[in-house]
């Protein structure tokens, strides 16, 4: 009797908390599917219809992917230009703020002012920084053609010159690597310092035990690093939208560019639609890659081979 | 025999300093270079923001203001020379942006700590697949749903008004919700337990025990979605149309480089500066918590 009554409540019980979990993770619920996972089929099926927002959406089959590859000269376009733009960003990036990293784990002095210095650019927004890398990329009145001139350089068109262009905006972005630099510094401190000790027995000089301990070590943080590189290079907008609005001659024209453009623009909702899931497969994609890659250098301690 | 042999460790030592030395020198050479790279933009930014008005346009620039004028920051912001968004102070976009930032930052904090506490602490069923959920929208980029979600506005009448940059982060967000579970999980069980077995409900463990255990992870969210709101420039810009509704940052991109020699740079860099300012501030004072917010990820699981 007793049992079968504490049963009851125990089951009262588990379904009281079952209720309350519910209601805990009821924002998440609601809010994925109004705002993630219902949009997301929405825009899914959208690409599909051709719908300029005010006629009534007319189904067209897969005439937007074929349009993308085709008639959309600029399409395949500002996808070379965004992946070139990743490419250099990511690399140089993740160069520099290990370095920086690296710096800074030496024994110095004054570490919270120098990791002040360098985090500082990351919390400026994508539009204040790019007006003022705007301004002091300009012609006679830029800082940088004037340091040119005062070193005896020719002066250089930074924003107008189509094949310098985007080198200018890679260098812009190299100012933001504060995130990825903390990451490193966080990573290099928690490393085991016996392993150095074993390298310093072994005579080893600072190089070797970078190559043969450090790097291994940290591979994992530098995939991550690289990975959430490029998820967050390849959606670029503000710097392209204020420097340049994607010229001189669409050499900026970066593929969220071109996505707003035709959606905000040209109310081109169906057709920006499609754009937009090709530009989630293809993060989804270089994702997938990376993790194939990864097995090859990514070193997991704890992990055989 | 032991001279020779003072004197080689002597030589030995001496080496061995003087390459530290050397190194040293190197380190802080190598950051010294680093730190004025990083720094001269906001010099330029200081310098410009300073100016006498004609100055601007001088050719060589100067490379510090002279005479100083701080009267820009007050032009600036009273908005009385700048021929940008003529009718509307530059103020009213900061109230705006307030509004928008504030909102985000209470909404996301405390949406994502609710629906963390049950990802971390609570047994229900669904909750491996509900979290698989989350786990896969951290990769979705903004890209991908802004089309559909400004239909969705567009729909609900909600176009041009804040209602879509403030309702949708009562929802949780997937990162923060994400990183809050984690640091939640390393909060032992055994005080939830204790608690249960004196009557606690959820809701109190939540607000009386896991939340104040967690000021730490909590303030990291919370400075990180401040500098993200305070940014946001892609949201605003597809959703706002009025110029009255307008952000900070649609003010700041609201003109174009290709009027170098018109645009009032002087009134710009002051702008520019004072609303950089408080992300700048919150960094100064908060160092800790924005590290700890980036680094709040385990990598290794």
């Amino acid at each position: 009797m007793a049992v079968a009554a504490s049963g009851r409540t125990m089951r009262k019980a588990k379904i009281q908390e079952t209720i309350t979990a519910y209601l805990f993770v009821a924002p998440w619920i609601i809010g994925f599917l109004v705002f993630t996972g219902g949009p997301i089929i929405f825009s899914f099926v959208l690409s599909f219809f051709r719908w300029k927002v005010i006629n009534t959406p007319r189904f067209i089959g897969f005439d937007h992917f074929v349009a993308m590859f085709t008639t959309d000269e600029l399409f395949l376009h500002s996808v070379g230009v965004t992946f070139k733009f990743v490419l250099y960003s990511v690399v140089l990036g993740n160069l520099i703020s290990l370095s920086l990293a690296l710096l800074l784990n030496q024994r110095i002095r004054g570490i919270g002012i120098w990791r002040t210095i360098f985090y500082l650019p990351a919390v400026v927004s994508g539009v204040a920084g790019s007006v003022l890398w705007a301004w002091m990329y300009s012609g006679e009145l830029g800082i940088f053609n004037n340091l040119l001139l005062a070193a005896g350089l020719e002066p250089q068109a930074w924003l107008w010159d189509e094949q310098l262009v985007l080198g200018s905006l890679v260098a812009k972005s190299l100012w933001n690597v504060g995130v990825p630099m903390v990451i490193y510094m966080a990573a290099l401190q928690g490393l085991p310092q016996d392993l150095y000790e074993a390298a310093d027995l072994d005579n080893a000089g600072e190089w070797t035990k970078f190559l043969s301990v450090t790097l291994p070590l940290i591979s994992p943080v530098i995939f991550f690093n690289v990975v959430m590189g490029i998820i967050s290079q390849i959606q670029t907008f503000a710097e392209p939208y204020v420097m340049t609005k994607g010229g001189p001659a669409n050499a900026t024209l970066f593929l969220g560019l071109h996505l707003y453009e035709n959606a905000f623009h040209f109310l081109k909702m169906g057709y920006a639609s499609a754009m937009a899931w090709i530009m989630f497969l293809l993060i989804f994609l270089l994702t997938v890659i990376q993790f194939g890659l990864a097995r090859r250098w990514v070193y997991y301690e704890g992990q055989s081979s | 025999m032991t001279a020779s042999s003072t004197s080689l460790r002597n030589v030995l030592l001496g080496n061995r300093f003087r390459r530290g030395l050397l190194k040293t020198l190197y380190i802080y050479g190598a950051l010294f270079v680093y730190a004025v790279l990083f720094l001269l933009p906001f010099y330029w930014m200081l310098n410009t923001s300073l100016k006498e008005p004609l100055r601007v346009f001088q050719i060589p620039p100067d490379w510090y203001p002279n005479p100083v004028v701080f009267r820009n920051y007050l032009d600036a912001w009273i908005n009385e020379r700048t021929d940008i968004a003529a009718e509307i102070p530059v103020y009213n976009y900061a109230k705006n942006t307030v509004i928008i930032t504030v909102n985000g930052v209470i909404a996301t904090t405390f949406s994502s700590a609710l629906i963390a506490y049950a990802f971390a602490r609570m047994d229900f069923p669904g909750k491996q697949a509900m979290f698989l959920g989350v786990i896969s929208t951290l990769m979705i980029p903004f890209t991908v749903l802004m089309v559909p979600q400004f239909i969705l506005w567009k729909n609900l009448n909600w176009l041009d008004t804040f209602l879509p940059l403030m309702v949708p982060y009562w929802f949780g967000s997937a990162w923060n919700v994400f990183l809050l579970r984690q640091f939640f999980m390393t909060i032992p069980l055994e005080y939830d337990e204790s608690a249960r077995i004196d009557g606690a409900t959820h809701w109190t463990i939540f607000s009386r025990l896991i939340v104040p255990l967690s000021k730490p992870a909590l303030g990291a969210i919370g400075v990180l979605a401040f500098v993200y709101f305070w940014n946001d420039f892609l949201g605003p810009l597809i959703i706002l149309s009025k110029p009255q509704n307008f952000t900070l940052t649609m003010y700041l991109a609201n003109f174009s480089v290709a009027f170098v020699r018109t645009t009032p740079w002087h009134l710009y860099m002051a702008a520019s500066l004072t609303i950089i300012s408080p992300c700048l501030i919150l960094f100064f004072f908060s160092q800790r918590a924005f590290i700890q917010g980036i680094t709040i990820t385990d990598f290794k699981r």
